[in-house]
């Protein structure tokens, strides 16, 4: 293994353990939908990316912002307009977006690949993923407060609509650092998974971090390890080995 | 002791329905003040206006250094989410700036009991759970409760409990209450003036002078009965 590998792998890791938090919120929000759409408006960036020769990852990166946008000011309306027009506009991205890439490139954008990753990426992931999980940690207590009642939060003296806003911004983020590795179709379920798994075992809410973050981290390390062996992509690989560990968890009995 | 919160000409709209009109009234503190009125009337509306939740025209004014301690409306909380009781009210504490031991002693004064507070909240029985919210709402040294129908879903004993417990913390507190109830009886026992609610102000006043026959079937336009204990 070369060390640009290692740091690749080292910041696949950390991307686990921001995924790993950022889901379990995403997951008690309820807006696992939303989060999956999400992901899919990556795609258009990184297709306008491609035309524009710049990195693809910074057009995904732009275009998840602006979609974390999207969503905060669609969940200001009412849910059930929010699920279906995000239905519709994230659809037409993954279209649009597929309509300006092809081939081998597209397939990459769609489940991610293992490609060499820069020095630089490294770094710059490194520090967005420090910084999201500064920001769940930090905010974790203003998060649960909104989770359980906005009008609660409210009370307390949390600006409910601005911690939604830097919430999806940071999910925004997570997707973004997952892209390289699992796509636009499978980054989402780094997130979504392992908080699925850790909302069946866990017992209390450090608990359910520490679980999720322990999936996400494992199954990106074991899952990496079996693709390097396999010669193939890590993304399908690391999304069923946290598909399994969640079907693992459905045979521990309930908790209530 | 003056007003703790003033309300004047508050309107609320949504789109072209206008759920609360032209509402004025005063909120003495330390009182508690019962908010009644049938299905629709505008009771959370005028809550979550209140609190900043929702926009209205007019105005709303509380005290300066008010610090509200608030139980919503039943909460449609998933049984399996593992947030536990002890989560909650440490969010709340970490949040408000209280200790550790405030905390503990909110669940204290909440009749929360301590295995309780560690049970995920999806899993708490009604009363439990309307306990905890209690709980949750006085961490922080809230100086006003507002209750959203408190003892919803929670069985006729445990009811009394929740009441005979709220009116114990406004005492034992001082605190000021607003508390939105269907129960007349309730309101007539523990309230020191009432609030009729029918999108507009019907009336306002002491329940012993105000809840006649005649406001009531205007309010809820069919005769109502309910149970007057004398010894409040």
């Amino acid at each position: 293994m070369t060390s640009i590998d290692v740091g690749a792998l080292v910041l696949f890791l950390a991307t686990g353990v921001a995924a790993g938090l950022v889901g379990c919120f995403a997951l008690m929000r309820r807006m696992t939908l939303a989060a999956d759409a999400l992901s899919h408006v990556a795609l258009p960036g990184i297709g306008l990316a491609i035309v524009l020769r710049i990195n693809p990852l910074l057009g995904g990166v732009a275009m998840l912002l602006l979609g974390a946008l999207l969503v905060w000011g669609l969940e200001r309306k009412t849910r059930i307009a929010t699920e279906t027009v995000i239905g519709v506009v994230f659809s037409t991205a993954l279209a649009a977006g597929s309509m300006l890439t092809s081939g081998e490139q597209l397939i990459e954008a769609l489940f991610g690949g293992a490609g060499r990753t820069s020095a630089i990426e490294v770094a710059v992931g490194l520090a967005v993923a420090a910084c999201v999980v500064t920001f769940l940690l930090r905010e974790r207590h203003r998060l649960v407060l909104a989770i359980v009642s906005p009008d609660i939060a409210r009370t307390s003296g949390i600006d409910v609509s601005r911690l939604d806003l830097r919430f999806l911004l940071v999910f925004g983020l997570t997707i973004a650092l997952g892209l390289r590795y699992l796509g636009v179709l499978l980054t989402g379920s780094l997130a979504i998974i392992p908080a699925a798994t850790a909302k069946r075992l866990a017992g209390n809410l450090h608990a359910m971090l520490l679980v999720a973050v322990t999936v996400a981290v494992v199954t990106a390390g074991v899952g990496s390890s079996i693709a390097a062996v396999l010669h193939r992509e890590p993304g399908p690989i690391v999304v069923l080995c946290a598909a399994a560990c969640f079907f693992a968890s459905l045979l521990v009995p309930r908790r209530v | 002791m003056g007003d703790c919160l003033q309300v004047r000409d508050l309107s609320v709209r949504f789109g072209t329905n206008t759920v609360l009109a032209h509402l004025s009234f005063t909120v003495p503190a330390g009182s508690a003040l019962a908010i009644i009125g049938p299905n629709g009337a505008g009771k959370t509306v005028l809550f979550r206006a209140l609190i900043g939740a929702t926009p209205y025209e007019g105005s709303v004014h509380w005290a300066e250094r008010t610090r509200i301690g608030y139980v919503p409306q039943k909460l449609d909380i998933e049984r399996d989410l593992p947030i536990t009781g002890d989560d909650l009210v440490r969010a709340k504490a970490a949040v408000t700036g209280a200790t550790a031991q405030e905390a503990a002693k909110a669940l204290e004064l909440a009749r929360v009991e301590k295995d309780v507070s560690r049970w995920p909240i999806g899993a708490l029985s009604g009363g439990q759970f309307q306990r905890l919210l209690v709980a949750t709402a006085l961490v922080g040294r809230p100086t006003v409760l507002l209750l959203d129908e408190p003892t919803a879903g929670v069985d006729e004993p445990g009811q009394e409990r929740l009441n005979q417990t709220i009116d114990r913390l406004r005492t034992e507190l001082g605190l000021t209450v607003l508390l939105i109830s269907h129960d007349l009886s309730v309101v007539y026992r523990y309230a020191s003036r009432v609030l009729c609610l029918a999108r507009s102000e019907v009336c306002i006043g002491p329940p012993k002078e105000v809840l006649t026959p005649a406001i009531l079937q205007e309010l809820y336009g069919a005769p109502v009965s309910y149970h007057v204990h004398d010894e409040h």
